[in-house]
C-alpha cells in the first residue's frame, strides 16, 4: 500500500483503531528513523499471519500494519529485537528497518491455543 | 549399596548420568532432623493428557506406562513433581477439567503420595490459571525438603509467558527469609533465561528472576517445555531441561521451526522419559538419571 491518503485512512480508520509504533534501535541492526511508505498489512488470527512471508530490501524501511481478529496476539521477532502485542480492534503498526540481510523468523508469543506453535512467519531481508 | 551406588548402577543400562556440582558447604535448609539427608525426586514433564496427533499414536497409553515404570523403581522417590503441560490445551472449559481430571486419576496410582504439580501454558494460559488452581492448586509456591529449600515458579498462567511483578515480589519475599549459602531448587516450566526466543523458548521477564537468584550461591533449575534434556549455566546458575511423554523437540536452534521429531513405529516412545535426581544437600549436588518410558 503506497498510497499515503490510504495509508492515513489505515491510521485513524474508526474509533477504536489505534497505532502503537515500535521503533526499535537495537543490535545496530535496526534504525529508527523518518516513517516511509511502504506498509504491509497482516491480519493475525490463530493460528496464522496473512501473509506470513515478508520480504524487504535490505537496508528498506517497512512498517507491517497488524490486524488481530480474534485474540491479542504477539508478534516477536527476537532477532531484531522487536516485540509486540496485537490487540483486536486496533492496527497496530511496527516500523523495521532490517540492515543485514537474512531470514528472521517471527512468532506469536502470546500463548493462544491448541497451535499457537505453529503461528509463525519469516522476514526474508534481501540483499 | 546405599543409594549413590544404586544409581552409578543403574546409570550403566538406564541412561545419562549428569552431575551439577557447586564447591563449598553452606548451611542447609530447615532445622528438622533429616536435614541434609541425601534424597532423590523423580521430574516428569510436558504429558499433553488429551493430545491426538501424529506425533505420539500412543499418547493414551504413554502416561500409564510411565508410571508403571517410576512404580517399578527399586527405591522409591522422596517425592515427584511434575513441570508443566500435564495437558494438551483445549478452548473449552469443560473439557478442560475433563483433562485435568483424567490427568489425576491416572497418576494417582504412582506408589509415591508426596506429589508437587506445575502447570504449564497448555494448562494454563487460557484462563489464567482459573482450572489449574481448582484441582491442582497454587501455581506457584514454596517448599523445603531435607534441607533444600524448592521454589516452583508459575511462568505460563499469564499468556505473555510472564511471571509478571506479583510474582516476582514473592519470591523476593521469599528468597529474603533464606540463607543466601544454602541450597536452593528453583522449579518452572519454561526456561528462565532465552534459550531460542524464535522458537518461543524463553520467558519475558525471566532474567528479572535469575537477578533476585543471583546472590545465592547454591541454585540449581529444573524445568520442562523443551521436551528434550538439556544442560545450561547462566553464570554460577545450573538449568537442566528435562524430556516430555508426548514428543520429543528438536535440538535447540536446529532447524527453522521446532517442529514435534516424528513418532518411529519401529522404535515407540524415542526420546521420551524422565529422570531422577538425586541430591546431596551438603554437598549442594545433584545427579540427574534419565529413564525412558519403558525400562527393559
Amino acid at each position: 500500500m503506497n498510497n499515503p491518503a490510504r495509508r492515513r485512512a489505515l491510521v485513524r480508520g474508526g474509533s477504536l483503531a489505534a497505532t502503537l509504533w515500535v521503533g526499535a534501535l537495537l543490535a545496530g541492526r535496526l534504525v529508527a528513523g523518518e516513517r516511509e511508505d511502504r506498509v504491509i498489512e497482516i491480519e493475525a488470527k490463530r493460528f496464522e499471519y496473512t501473509p506470513n512471508e515478508i520480504r524487504v530490501k535490505r537496508g528498506g524501511a517497512v512498517t507491517l500494519a497488524f490486524r488481530s481478529i480474534d485474540f491479542v496476539h504477539g508478534f516477536s521477532l527476537p532477532d531484531l529485537g522487536v516485540r509486540a502485542d496485537l490487540v483486536p480492534g486496533r492496527v497496530t503498526e511496527v516500523r523495521i528497518k532490517a540492515k543485514e540481510a537474512g531470514k528472521f523468523l517471527f512468532l506469536c508469543d502470546n500463548f493462544c491455543g491448541d497451535r499457537h506453535e505453529e503461528m509463525n512467519g519469516m522476514l526474508i531481508v534481501e540483499a | 549399596m546405599d543409594r549413590r551406588d544404586f544409581l552409578s548402577l543403574a546409570a550403566v543400562g538406564g541412561g545419562a548420568v549428569f552431575v551439577a556440582s557447586l564447591p563449598g558447604c553452606g548451611s542447609l535448609a530447615g532445622t528438622d532432623k533429616s536435614a541434609g539427608t541425601d534424597f532423590y525426586f523423580v521430574q516428569l514433564s510436558d504429558i499433553h493428557w488429551g493430545y491426538k496427533g501424529p506425533a505420539n499414536p500412543e499418547a493414551m497409553v504413554t502416561l500409564g506406562k510411565a508410571v508403571a515404570t517410576v512404580n517399578a523403581l527399586d527405591i522409591q522417590p522422596d517425592f515427584i513433581v511434575f513441570t508443566g503441560d500435564l495437558t494438551h490445551t483445549t478452548d473449552d472449559p469443560g473439557e478442560r477439567r475433563r483433562r485435568m481430571n483424567e490427568f489425576k486419576s491416572i497418576v494417582a496410582d504412582l506408589k509415591v503420595s508426596n506429589i508437587r504439580f506445575m502447570p504449564g501454558e497448555h494448562d494454563a494460559s487460557l484462563d489464567r490459571g482459573m482450572a489449574f488452581k481448582e484441582i491442582f492448586g497454587a501455581t506457584h509456591y514454596r517448599f523445603d525438603h531435607k534441607g533444600v529449600h524448592f521454589l516452583a515458579l508459575d511462568n505460563v498462567s499469564d499468556p505473555g509467558t510472564k511471571l509478571g511483578d506479583e510474582q516476582l515480589a514473592w519470591m523476593g519475599e521469599e528468597l529474603d527469609k533464606l540463607d543466601k549459602a544454602a541450597p536452593l531448587v528453583v522449579l518452572a516450566h519454561r526456561p528462565l533465561f532465552d534459550l531460542v526466543p524464535k522458537w518461543d523458548w524463553a520467558t519475558r521477564d525471566g532474567a528479572r528472576a535469575l537477578a533476585l537468584l543471583q546472590p545465592f550461591q547454591k541454585v540449581t533449575v529444573f524445568y520442562g517445555h523443551i521436551h528434550q534434556e538439556h544442560h545450561h549455566m547462566t553464570g554460577h546458575i545450573a538449568h537442566h531441561s528435562a524430556k516430555s511423554l508426548i514428543f520429543p523437540l528438536p535440538a535447540p536452534g536446529s532447524q527453522d521451526k521446532p517442529t514435534p521429531v516424528l513418532w518411529d513405529p519401529a522404535m515407540p516412545y524415542r526420546g521420551l522419559g524422565f529422570r531422577e535426581v538425586d541430591a546431596n544437600p551438603a554437598a549442594a549436588s545433584y545427579v540427574i538419571n534419565e529413564f525412558p518410558v519403558l525400562r527393559t
